[in-house]
């Protein structure tokens, strides 16, 4: 049943029981002609477009618990495509143009908001890299603009612009088209489309291992839920790969790092854009809801306890209200833990791996949801046809071998 | 905040102390230069990043400054050892076993 | 206003004082030991607040933190300003000002309260997934916007927060958590057997349930009386440490636990020097949760109206509180303890017109004595529904019939509905530390299964409800805890007497049934957010099978109140739709904090100047006094320029690069790090961390070393001098020197351990005075006692140890000007000292004082790097030109080998140049991309950026560094810097712009 007004006007008359199941949950058929591991936003996505876009339907997506239960639904729905490198600029630029129309295209209300992202800088350094951004952002097309100070407290308020603060505001990167998004609907939005198209979702379905054939190549799968046979594997498990691909005997240059987000108490809106301060480690946007969803950084150490230390979420308060002093008396409502997986150059990897019929797309780091689109389409085309996109063709796990990295992170880094 | 036991010291001091050093055991060849590309991004980058038991490195940055090796469980956060910077690597499964006990 | 709703006598309220407050503009009376709730029911205002989709007028449900409808803002002026505090945790004082929230124009008279008259089913869950989609554009111009405006709570406070929290850590023996009867007596026993006990509770007064108990005596004294005395003796003992107004919001790895203590809201003029609230960070030993439990409401239609409440609550408002919340009440039980309330009620003056019990017969004792003392008991009976708005006037009462089948209901008149749905353990910070928990299938609810290494749960939180109970297990566990936290102690159990209670037995789950329209009504399970049973059912039926995905598609248990009173009956509707027992849907995860906590008391103190610490040079002061501007830089603060007589920037910088460069100029380079590489391997070690030679170095000279990480990108960069065989002065950048000494640390310790190296690192202990010009010699000749400053006796790049201006001091002869300069290095403390000297002598050659703005442009015109500048940790030395820097004949040095990648091996690697633009008044902007075209199209890669882009005075054009692809083999060739206007041409050239062959420096 389509997603509409009517329908829905329609269905309260009824008493809502006319809703089906907006996904099937079947039970795992014997072999498939490819599964994606990992049902999360970037498995589903991947699923989706491998229905829709290469015709595959005998296709399954397995989730070890509930999907959207790893860091889709751990996140803080930042989407944006400001990026330095011009292989990442066309990978999450992808990823914004199909997130502009998503709702549309999935039939369901991912609530996609592109109020603007704006990125903070607090010194000399942070203008010369967030200019270095600008101009590279404008030769691609991809909109990004310097604003003063001033020009950002008009954008947000609420924002402390007094120059005498310790790391006083000096100028912000301002992406428009950036925004947030309505992170669980955009696994449930995939799921059910890709559902529609044939695919089977399997959640409550753990790998237990990777059968490779005397050639070394995929053979199957083995599950809680049975063997599944297949000659073809994406392994989209974002935080738990290295686990994963272990299983294949494949070792990732990934280090697996909780991640904490909160949120505050809702209140009636004070934000309008999402603000993010890689030099004083915060970032803030708010919900629909009203809540301030406010992210922190990394933990000092591996882990995949879903938790991390009290420290780490108190340092990032400290930052909030040093930036933004009204939000002082607001109150920590939730917080929580996400297991994101790190790559040395802070890219991720999407391509294929030593393993004939294996192929990987992990190590999103802290900033895998707004690629979910982009992600899931550019690999897609990779397990679909067994070669890369252009798109993702520079993400390989072969660029740790050859040193052509793709560093996001090393061109913020202060120095001097 | 975690507790962590620094070997050289001999006492339990508050994770603020310590800086992490990645995984432990990670050694560099005694003459890069004859490394083939393949194994030496396997120094470089690849790490075994496991889900339970995992040797890794720790600096007790504010302390005395020593690098020393523990051993601890990557769900639970526990710390199963600590032992010094050269000491051989403990047998993982003896040590799950003692712990569990 | 009267207070007509107060008890004749009994509560813990000070009924001899009179606290006066208001209430959205109205004065109101109530009493010491009020909370906000309670005095408004004691002045008989029902409506506290509006639900958060439906603004359906609500009233208060609870008594404690589970609150999910009363939702107030607090203000106390200028700035203190506190929204979607519960009514039931606000304490009274004098002059409280609150506000209700989430109403428009007032809380009786709400617009929004149009959302509940829309057809029913319409904003069912999750119905914003399935429209407001076309066009693509109108979900955030229009629908968003309007959404946002409707949502949220209350509002958030528009001034910045004048108060301040504070942190303390604390270590204990035995923490702990619940100061009802299992805390109260688990603190006895670990406090007898000698531990160090902190003991906390998030209310004001410590004493849990037994302050709200009418008749029970422990060990012949009343409940309350025992609790009173219980804490005197915990008070009375040093090693116990007592906080109340303190909640245990969260637990974290190896029994660290964190708390935030209440100080001044409660009092009516604090002393602002005191701070607002305080975070205890307390690692304890061992730790023994005694956090209670939490009643369930029971979901029947319109069980949400002012005047539905639980029946704990209702007995703690007239026990505890004096507060009446009714005058004649319906009680809807599935437990004994609504029985308990029933009495107390009529103790209490209130008329209770009927106990409608949802079990089945046959009746009990309990049933028995409530119908001895003359109520109305009715058993397999169900409340259908409830009349009134804005506040309860009737509840319809049906019994459940042998098919099942409800009905006819009888219209009972009262102003209270009360709901005893049985008792939720608060597995909390159980679930916190990853305890297990157990379903009991017997009793319907989920207990700790085993206590988590170090902890022990005790009392209603573990299952365990009668006081008699919770005392004797309560006492076990803080024995138990002190003697695991080490003491010995050999006391035996403690089994108190205890008689006058009712012990909670019995309770529901899930959606009781009734005769209703279900198209029509509205059972409320979530009363915060307006999630019903039909809106979980919904859920399931749309295929959400998980917990966790019908709580977030619902909202269910994602209100404030985190489903204190919601998840498990949630729960339980999805395992009845999913025709599933309830453990095998499982529960969503407890996270911290248990209650919410504010931002101000994580931060505390970090705020302003201590956000961060600040460091200064020697000399900061006296750059102060002259004017100068300073720019962070990392922690440092460094002069950036000193503008004269109202100088811009811009003309500050050309006259301190134009004065440098004609006479000489004085600079602060004291941040620079300084590593002090001593011992018989010194050489050796250097080696191997710098891409330099450093054997031949002979003693008294200085090299430019350049650092890599293992991946062969350049990390870091500085001058080494030798001072001795086995000692090198090494410097850093200014933000690189905490990573450098990491780093060398590193190799020395885990790679290189047979080295005999010492490394300290020695920045805070030089100030350092960069003497730059050309006539530096002439400024310091007169104030160098023993070193021969002769052009050949101290040769560019040399260092030498001797006095200036009376102490010792270690002299550089190094440029980053490309003019004549040296470097002094004083010990710190006569930092300004010597530079105040130097600086008088320069006077008589009139120098400047330099900032950092000019020392950049002054080395750009020398095409001296900068690393984090012209590198971004991307670039290798041979790009920076830099190959000379590379000992070619060493084995090996770290990065040495992944230079050898094919990767680094390419000719089109970017590859450092100088930029000249066709127009020479045109600067270039740093950061700008370069390419080929003047006007490229959309998607055309960069060639590369530009790295630094200045106005030369000594070159009178603007100069640029780039790195450019493949740049040294396009020297001479015309490139182009796309702007948003217009392209600018540039000319690729050598990045030495002055004095290549370096006379200037040799002078």
């Amino acid at each position: 049943m389509r997603f509409n007004a009517l329908n829905l006007l329609r269905q309260a008359f009824g008493g809502n029981i006319g809703w089906p199941e907006q996904w099937r949950s079947p039970d795992p058929r014997s072999a498939y002609d490819a599964v994606i591991v990992g049902g999360g936003g970037h498995g589903l996505a991947t699923a989706y477009y491998m229905a829709k876009e290469h015709g595959l339907r005998n296709i399954a997506v397995v989730e070890k618990g509930w999907l959207g239960g790893g860091n889709t639904g751990r996140n803080t729905t930042i989407i944006r495509s400001n990026y330095l490198w011009e292989e990442s600029q066309a990978l999450y630029e992808h990823a914004v143009q199909l997130w502009e129309t998503l709702s549309q295209e999935l039939n369901y209300n991912v609530m996609y908001s592109p109020r603007g992202v704006m990125m903070l800088a607090h010194n000399v350094h942070d203008v010369q890299v967030f200019k270095r951004h600008v101009h590279a952002n404008r030769l691609q097309g991809i909109d990004n603009e310097w604003l003063t100070p001033q020009q950002a407290q008009e954008f947000c308020p609420i924002l402390n612009v007094d120059p005498g603060i310790r790391y006083p505001i000096v100028g912000a990167a301002l992406q428009r088209r950036g925004g947030v998004a309505r992170h669980d609907a955009v696994a449930w939005g995939y799921a059910r489309a890709a559902s529609a198209l044939g695919v089977d979702i399997i959640q409550n379905c753990e790998v237990t291992a990777i059968r490779r054939g005397a050639d070394g190549a995929v053979e199957a799968l083995e599950t809680t839920r049975g063997t599944i046979r297949t000659k073809r594997v994406g392994v989209v498990a974002a935080g738990h790969t290295s686990v994963v691909m272990a299983m294949a005997g494949v070792r990732m240059p990934l280090e697996s790092y909780p991640l904490q987000a909160l949120v505050s108490e809702p209140v009636k809106p004070i934000m309008p854009c999402v603000v993010m301060s890689n030099t004083i480690h915060a970032y803030m946007s708010q919900s629909d809801k009203g809540e301030l969803v406010i992210g922190a950084g990394t933990d000092a150490y591996t882990s995949y306890s879903q938790t991390g230390g009290l420290h780490i979420s108190s340092h990032t308060l400290d930052a909030i209200c040093e930036l933004f002093p009204t939000v002082r008396r607001l109150r920590m409502l939730r917080n929580w833990g996400g297991i994101v997986d790190v790559t040395p150059d802070r890219s991720p990897i999407i391509g294929k791996t030593p393993v004939p019929g294996l192929f990987v797309n992990c190590g999103w780091g802290t900033g895998g949801f707004k690629a979910t689109p982009g992600s899931g389409h550019v690999f897609a085309h990779t397990v679909a046809r067994g070669e890369p996109h252009p798109i993702n063709a520079p993400f390989t796990l072969d660029r740790f071998r050859t040193g052509r990295l793709i560093d996001e992170a090393a061109a913020a880094a202060v120095a001097h | 905040m975690l507790l962590i036991r620094c070997p050289y010291c001999q006492t339990d001091r508050p994770e603020l102390e310590f800086r992490y050093g990645g995984e432990a055991h990670v050694s560099r060849a005694q003459d890069p230069s004859s490394v083939p590309d393949a194994a030496w991004a396997e120094f470089l980058y690849m790490r075994t990043n496991p889900k339970g038991f995992h040797v890794e490195r720790w600096r007790h940055t504010h302390g005395c400054g020593r690098f020393f090796n523990a051993v601890r469980h990557t769900v639970t956060d526990r710390f199963l050892a600590t032992y010094r910077a050269g000491e051989p690597k403990p047998d993982l499964e003896a040590l799950a076993r003692e712990a569990a006990r | 206003m009267t207070v007509s709703f107060r008890t004749a006598s009994g509560g813990r309220i000070d009924r001899d004082r009179t606290i006066r407050f208001t209430f959205d503009g109205t004065a109101y009376r109530g009493h010491p030991g009020d909370t906000l709730a309670s005095a408004l029911l004691a002045n008989g205002v029902r409506l506290m607040g509006r639900s958060f989709k439906y603004h359906r007028p609500r009233g208060v449900l609870a008594a404690g933190a589970e609150e999910p409808n009363a939702l107030v803002s607090v203000d106390r002026g200028g700035g203190r300003w506190t929204p979607n505090l519960r009514a039931t945790q606000v304490e009274l004082h004098e002059g409280l000002v609150a506000t209700s929230q989430n109403r428009w124009p007032s809380l009786s008279h709400d617009v929004g309260e149009l959302n509940d008259v829309v057809p029913p089913g319409v904003f069912s869950a999750g119905f914003y997934y399935k429209t407001f989609m076309q066009p693509a554009s109108a979900w955030a111009n229009l629908y968003e916007p309007f959404i946002r405006r409707a949502a949220g709570l209350g509002q958030a406070p528009s001034q910045a927060d004048p108060d301040h929290y504070t942190h303390r850590y604390a270590f204990c023996d035995v923490l702990v958590v619940g100061a009802g009867a299992a805390g109260l007596a688990a603190a006895l026993a670990a406090a007898q057997a000698g531990a160090r006990v902190i003991l906390c509770d998030e209310q004001a007064e410590c004493g849990g349930g037994l302050l709200g108990e009418r008749d029970a005596v422990i060990d012949g004294v009343p409940a309350s009386d025992w609790a009173a005395s219980t804490l005197a003796t915990l008070s009375g003992d040093k090693r116990v440490t007592l906080l109340p107004r303190t909640q245990c919001f969260g637990a974290y790895a190896q029994n660290f636990f964190g708390l935030v203590q209440r100080l001044t809201d409660h009092l009516p003029h604090p002393d602002p020097r005191m701070p607002r609230e305080r975070l205890w960070k307390v690692r304890a030993r061992q730790v023994v949760l005694a956090t209670g439990a939490i009643e369930r409401p029971l979901v029947f239609p319109e069980n949400d109206r002012p005047g539905v409440m639980l029946a704990g609550a209702a007995r703690a408002y007239v026990n505890r509180y004096g507060a009446k919340p009714g005058d004649r009440a319906v009680v809807f039980t599935a437990c004994d303890s609504g029985y308990a309330a029933a009495h107390d009620l009529t103790a209490a003056g209130i008329v209770v017109s009927a106990i409608v019990d949802l079990r089945p017969g046959p009746d009990g004792p309990v049933a028995a004595t409530a119908r001895g003392a003359g109520l109305d008991v009715r058993s397999n009976a169900v409340v259908t529904g409830v009349e009134g708005r804005l506040g309860v006037r009737a509840a319809m009462v049906a019994t459940i019939a042998g098919n099942g089948l409800v009905g006819p209901s009888e219209r009972i008149s009262c102003d209270l509905v009360l709901m005893a749905g049985g008792w939720t353990p608060a597995v909390h910070l159980h679930s916190q530390m990853r305890g297990k928990l157990r379903f009991d299938a017997e009793r319907e609810m989920y207990v700790p299964a085993a206590p988590v290494e170090g902890s022990r749960s005790a009392g209603a939180c573990n299952g365990t409800f009668g006081i008699a109970e919770a005392l004797a297990e309560g006492f076990s566990a803080g024995a138990d805890a002190a003697r695991a936290a080490g003491r010995e102690w050999s006391e035996r159990d403690w089994s108190p007497v205890v008689s006058g209670e009712i012990v909670p037995d019995g309770g529901f789950h899930g959606a009781v049934p009734h005769d209703r329209d279900v198209q029509k009504v509205k059972a409320f399970v979530d009363f915060q957010n307006d999630v019903t049973e039909k809106d979980i059912r919904l859920a399931v039926r749309e295929g959400f099978r998980s917990i966790e995905h019908v709580k977030r598609y619902t909202t269910n248990g994602m209100a404030t109140d985190q489903g204190k009173t919601s998840n498990m009956n949630g729960l339980a509707i999805a395992a009845g739709s999913l025709g599933k027992p309830i453990p095998e849907v499982g529960l969503t995860t407890f996270r911290a904090p248990y209650t919410p906590v504010t931002f101000g008391a994580f931060a505390g103190h970090s705020r302003g100047d201590l956000f961060d610490p600040i460091r200064r040079t020697p000399t900061h002061d006296w750059a102060r006094a002259q004017g100068a501007v300073f720019e962070d830089v990392g922690m440092w603060k460094r002069a950036w320029y000193i503008p004269r007589g109202g100088e811009t920037m811009h003309a500050a910088v050309l006259r301190e690069c134009r004065t440098v460069r004609e006479t000489g100029g004085l600079f602060d380079a004291s941040t620079l790090g300084k590593i002090e590489v001593v011992g018989p391997d010194a050489a050796e070690f250097l080696n191997r961390l710098y891409t330099n030679p450093w054997t031949k170095l002979e003693t008294g000279r200085c090299r430019y070393g350049l650092m890599l990480n293992e991946a062969g990108f350049v990390m870091d960069d500085g001058v080494v001098g030798r001072l001795a065989p086995d000692r090198f002065h090494v410097t850093t950048t200014t933000g690189g020197a905490p990573r450098v000494l990491a780093h060398m640390e590193d190799y020395l310790q885990t790679e290189f351990p047979e080295l005999r190296v010492w490394l300290t690192s020695t920045t805070e202990q030089w100030a350092v005075i960069a003497v730059q010009g050309p006539n530096a010699r002439a400024v310091l000749q007169p104030l160098v006692a023993d070193i021969d400053m002769a052009r050949e006796a101290m040769p560019h790049m040399s260092v030498r140890e001797g006095t200036i201006c009376g102490v010792p001091a270690r002299l550089f002869r190094v440029s980053f000007t490309g003019e004549l300069g040296f470097e002094v290095n004083v010990p710190a403390e006569y930092g300004q000292a010597v530079w105040e000297a130097i600086w008088a002598e320069s006077q008589k050659h009139g120098f400047c004082a330099y900032g950092t703005e000019a020392m950049h442009v002054l080395r750009a015109e020398k095409g001296y790097i900068i690393v984090g500048q012209e590198t971004d940790g991307t670039v290798t030395p041979s790009d920076l030109g830099l190959d000379w820097a590379i000992g070619k004949a060493k084995p090996d040095f770290v990065g040495k080998r992944s230079l050898a990648r094919p990767d680094m091996l390419k000719p089109d690697r970017k590859q450092l140049v100088g930029l000249l633009t066709v127009d020479p008044a045109v600067v270039l902007e740093e950061g700008a991309q370069i390419t080929a075209e003047a006007s490229p199209v959309k998607g055309t890669a960069a060639l590369g950026h530009v790295t630094s882009a200045y106005e030369s005075a000594a070159l009178g054009r603007s100069i640029a560094m780039a790195l450019v692809a493949g740049g040294r083999s396009r020297l001479g060739e015309t490139l182009y810097v796309p702007m948003p206007n217009a392209a600018i041409a540039v000319t690729v050239v050598e990045p030495v712009f002055l004095d290549r062959e370096g006379s200037r420096l040799d002078a």
